[in-house]
Formats: structure tokens, sequence, C-alpha cells
């Protein structure tokens, strides 16, 4: 298991001031947390030298300060932490509930969803909210969640014409992911639901409501709670 | 305190200052200004911390009616500016006066000028910088850019300086052939080889699609061993991915802070301010430069940033 995680480990050279630590090309739960937990390790060990760490799916990037340390450094240094075997990073404790209004204006494409799977809007609903997501990462637009996995019954491709306008708040699927947009942006997720939660904030530190390797749930809400929301 | 107030706007003028880093993981980009140097220098030029805010324009530059006695210094490309009709220099300081109007020519050379005045533009520190960041809608004024009517607030500064010009040797030409130095990789290994060497050896020229997010290039296309996508994973300014398409796109300072093509190459750091001078039309070509290399030119970069104050000329 370890000798096989290694074998697909790889560190590259990102410009003059990145490392790149590679583990595969694939979405999936282990492999990001695999990601997580070096990232966390990283920064606990603090070194001199690191200006930041971007965690995303399936890499790690570093981003150093060459003047401060040199790329062989800060390799040797990531690669023993790399090796030190670990327990995975767990932020069960930081579980966010996110409410959701479904469908309606809210969800233009619940229905559609629902249709090509065959089910109903409230089954749909049901398998949304029912299940636990891992925040594999952030990006896209600032505060976008890439959140994963759906139930395989409700995983669905983009929009064939992606939106020119999606409304802030709107919650998506994209083939086994879900996401939400923290503003309006274009978008080509299927959009089947609505949420008031605040997920960007460029006054606040952290500017995020949710970081890599946090775990969400849905909970689905009625009109009159998510009004209630709009005008707290 | 009031300084100037915008009567015409430009193509797209913004506040930006150095760029905030350390938010990359939760999808701000640097934002910031394109030509770091150009923008570090006006600032010493009027007696500024280098990263203080400054004015940039793009291509076609603002009207600006000055509401109150400063200095200010225009630098990055050749803007052909004028105070109340009268050509002035560029990479100097200059006094401006209450009732004057600042205004730009044809870009003569680059793309963005940078406008300094004394004290730094009062904006809102926002993640800890003042630049704008237009997609995100924050920083600067209102996380837009600017628009007629718009005053322009200054820290308040009660002393003026000494005149200070940048000596003839030290100030950067803006060509129409950008050399830009790369470092290959991280995902050199998922293009062929033929693709790699027509990389490297061919030009490619700015197409208009090219703003602060990043330039789409037009030119021999670059051929992929396989799968053209990747799993989405983290990009940073002067990344330099390729699309099915085979042409590539090089990432700027406003760009998304995560994308899905492979990476063949990144521009190295001491190379970003002149990439960000380029636009529509000008051609580009890369060579590889080894990490050592790039890591001696950024020594170099900082030794002329932090000898700037003694090698100003003054007058």
């Amino acid at each position: 298991m370890q000798r096989e995680k290694t074998a697909h480990t790889r560190y590259l050279p990102f410009g003059d001031s990145g490392l790149l630590i590679e583990f595969g090309d694939m979405i999936d739960l282990k492999t990001n947390s695999t990601v997580i937990t070096l990232n966390d390790a990283i920064l606990e060990t603090n070194i001199q030298g690191i200006e930041e760490l971007v965690p995303t799916y399936r890499s790690l990037l570093v981003r150093y300060n060459p003047q401060e340390i040199s790329y062989e450094e800060l390799l040797y240094h990531v690669k023993g932490i790399e090796k030190t075997p670990r327990p995975p990073t767990t932020r069960e404790g930081r579980q966010t509930v996110i409410p959701v209004i479904y469908g309606g204006e809210y969800g233009p494409d619940l229905e559609h969803v629902a249709k090509i799977h065959g089910l109903t809007e409230e089954q749909v609903m049901r398998l949304h909210s029912e299940r636990q997501y891992r925040v594999y990462m952030i990006g896209f637009i600032a505060g976008f969640p890439y959140l994963g996995e759906v139930a395989d019954e409700i995983a669905t491709p983009r929009l064939e014409t992606p939106r020119l306008k999606v409304p802030a708040g709107s919650v998506g699927i994209a083939e086994k992911q879900t996401g939400i947009y923290p503003c309006e942006a274009p978008g080509g997720w299927q959009i089947i639901g609505r949420t008031r939660a605040r997920l960007f904030d460029p006054t606040q530190k952290p500017p995020t409501l949710l970081e890599a390797g946090d775990v969400i749930r849905f909970k689905p809400i009625t009109e009159k709670e998510y009004t209630a929301l709009t005008t707290e | 305190m009031h300084i100037l107030k915008v009567i015409k706007s430009g193509l797209f003028t913004t506040v930006q200052d150095l760029g905030r880093s350390g938010y990359l993981k939760y999808g701000v980009p640097f934002s910031g200004a394109m030509d770091q140097f150009s923008l570090a220098v006006a600032n010493c030029l009027v007696g500024n911390d280098p990263n203080a805010a400054c004015l940039e324009t793009t291509l076609i530059g603002p009207e600006l009616e000055v509401l109150r006695n400063t200095q200010i210094t225009i630098t990055g490309g050749d803007c052909a500016p004028k105070i109340s009709g009268a050509s002035v220099s560029m990479w100097q300081t200059l006094s401006a006066q209450e009732n004057d109007l600042i205004s730009f020519g044809r870009m003569q050379s680059g793309c963005r000028a940078y406008l300094s005045i004394r004290g730094g533009i009062d904006v809102p520190l926002i993640l800890d910088s003042r630049s704008t960041y237009v997609r995100g809608g924050f920083g600067g004024a209102n996380g837009r850019q600017l628009k007629t009517g718009d005053m322009i607030e200054g820290f308040d500064v009660t002393s003026s300086i000494n005149k200070y010009s940048m000596p003839e040797e030290l100030i950067p030409q803006f060509k129409n052939q950008i050399r830009v130095h790369v470092i290959l990789g991280p995902q050199a290994d998922m293009f062929t080889e033929e693709g790699v060497a027509t990389f490297l050896s061919s030009h490619y020229s700015v197409t208009s699609e090219s703003d602060r997010m990043g330039y789409r290039l037009e030119g021999p296309l670059i051929t992929h061993k396989e799968k053209a996508d990747i799993v989405s994973d983290a990009l940073l300014p002067g990344a330099i991915q390729v699309p099915k398409s085979g042409k590539p796109i090089i990432v700027m300072r406003d760009a998304q802070t995560t994308g899905g093509y492979p990476k063949i190459a990144v521009a190295i750091t001491s190379d970003i301010s002149m990439l960000g001078q380029a636009k529509p039309n000008d051609t580009l070509e890369f060579c590889e430069i080894t990490l050592e290399k790039a890591h001696e030119k950024i020594e170099e970069y900082n030794r002329v940033m932090n000898n700037l104050s003694h090698t100003l000329i003054r007058g």
C-alpha cells in the first residue's frame, strides 16, 4: 500500500517558485485525503520559505520563496514529511450544514435531473441531502467548493449550453460532483437548489465558509424557512 | 482627501498595488499590477512604499482632473502623457497643480502604464491588498474599473519630496517581440516530443482575447500525447496551459486559481512583468531555462529593487 502510494507520487517544479506534488490524476476520496493530510502536516512543520499551499483534488502546490529556501532543501523537507506515516486528517468535527431550498425557481434543473434518472424530484432531493460530502478543493471562482461525490443515481452531465448567469447561492451537480456558486457567475452545472449561506466574504479572514478537507451536509428547507433566512 | 477626479475612464483603468498573496487556496487570485516593476518604480519616485496603490491604465489612458496640488509619476509602457496639454516625461517625479488635466496619448510601446500619487491611493485594504479584482467584484474602487465622475482619494501627506528620475539604462524597453524564459512542466510529459519542440521553437502572437486573467495565443499547434485534460489542479501567474485546440493560454494575475488543462511550462518570475506589457498582435517566443538560472534572475531583480532608492537620479 505504502509502496503503491510512493510510486504514484510525483514531485515537479512549477516554475521558479512552486513545487507541485501530484498523487495521480483522478477524483477520489483516498487521493484527496492524501493531499489534505500532507497539506496539514506541512503547515504544522512551519518550514521557513514556504509562502502558501494550494490543495486540489489530487495535487498539492507549495509556493515558496527561492530567496529563503532552495528547491532541493524544500524537496528534502517535503519528502521527509510525506514519507512519515501519519493518520489521515479528519475534519469531521467541523461539519457545516448548508440549508437548501430545492426545485422551483431556485433549482430550475431539478425536474430535468429527476426525469433523466427516472426519479421524482423528492427522490433526487433526498439522495442529494442524505449523504455527507467532502470539500475536495476551492477553485473556479473565489469560495466555490468542489464537493463529492453524489450518488450514482443522480450524477448528471453538465448543461450542453452553459448559462450566462447562475445566481449566487445556486447548488449544482456536474457528473459526480456537486458545488455551490458563491456569487453570480456563468456556469454549466445542473442547478437543483439554492442556499442563503454566505460562502465568500472578502472582508472576513478567512474569506470562505469552507476549506478543502471540510465535510458538509445539505439540509432541505421550505420556501418559508428560506424567506425567513433572506430577511434575517 | 480627494486628489483626482476621473473625467474619462480610458479603456480599462483600475487601482492596483503589488497584489494579495496567501489566498489561492480560497480561490482568490493574486491580482495586483501586471507589470510589478513599473508600479514599484512609480511609487519610489514619489517617495511611497513600493507596494502603495497606483492606477493601472490599459492601452487607452484616462483623463484626470487634479483637485489638489500633488506629486505624481507615470511609468510603464510609453503612453505619451501630458499635463494640461504639455508633454511630460515618464519615469520621473512630476508636480501636478490643482485644476491641471492629466491625459494620455497613443500607447507607443507596451500595454499598461502606472500613475502614482504622493502618499498613495487610499482605498480600503481587502485581504491585505488595495488591488482591484474585477471578476470577484472586490478591491480597488468598489471592485470595478474606474468610471467617469469617480473621485480618487489619496493618503494625507504634508511634505513634498525632491524630484528624482530613473536612470535611462534601467528603464525597461517594451518591444513587440518578447522573449519569455520558461521552466518546462509540471505536465510537459503530456505533450509529444514534437509538441514541446514546436512550443520552444515557434512564434506565438497574443490575440485580442487577452486581459488581466490571461492571454490566448495563436501559432503552431502543440500536440498532446493522448488526452488534453487533467483533473483540475493549481495555477500560478506565468503558467502556460494548452487545451485540446493545441493553442497555448498564458495565465496572468487575475486568473482562476485552478484549471483543467495541462501546463507545458511556466514563465519565470522575473519575466512576468515584461509579459504583463504584452498587447494583442505582439509575438512571444519561449526559451527554456534552468531552475538555477531562474533563481539567479530573481536575485538580480531583487537587488535592483532594493537598491532603487540609491540608483535614482536627483533632479
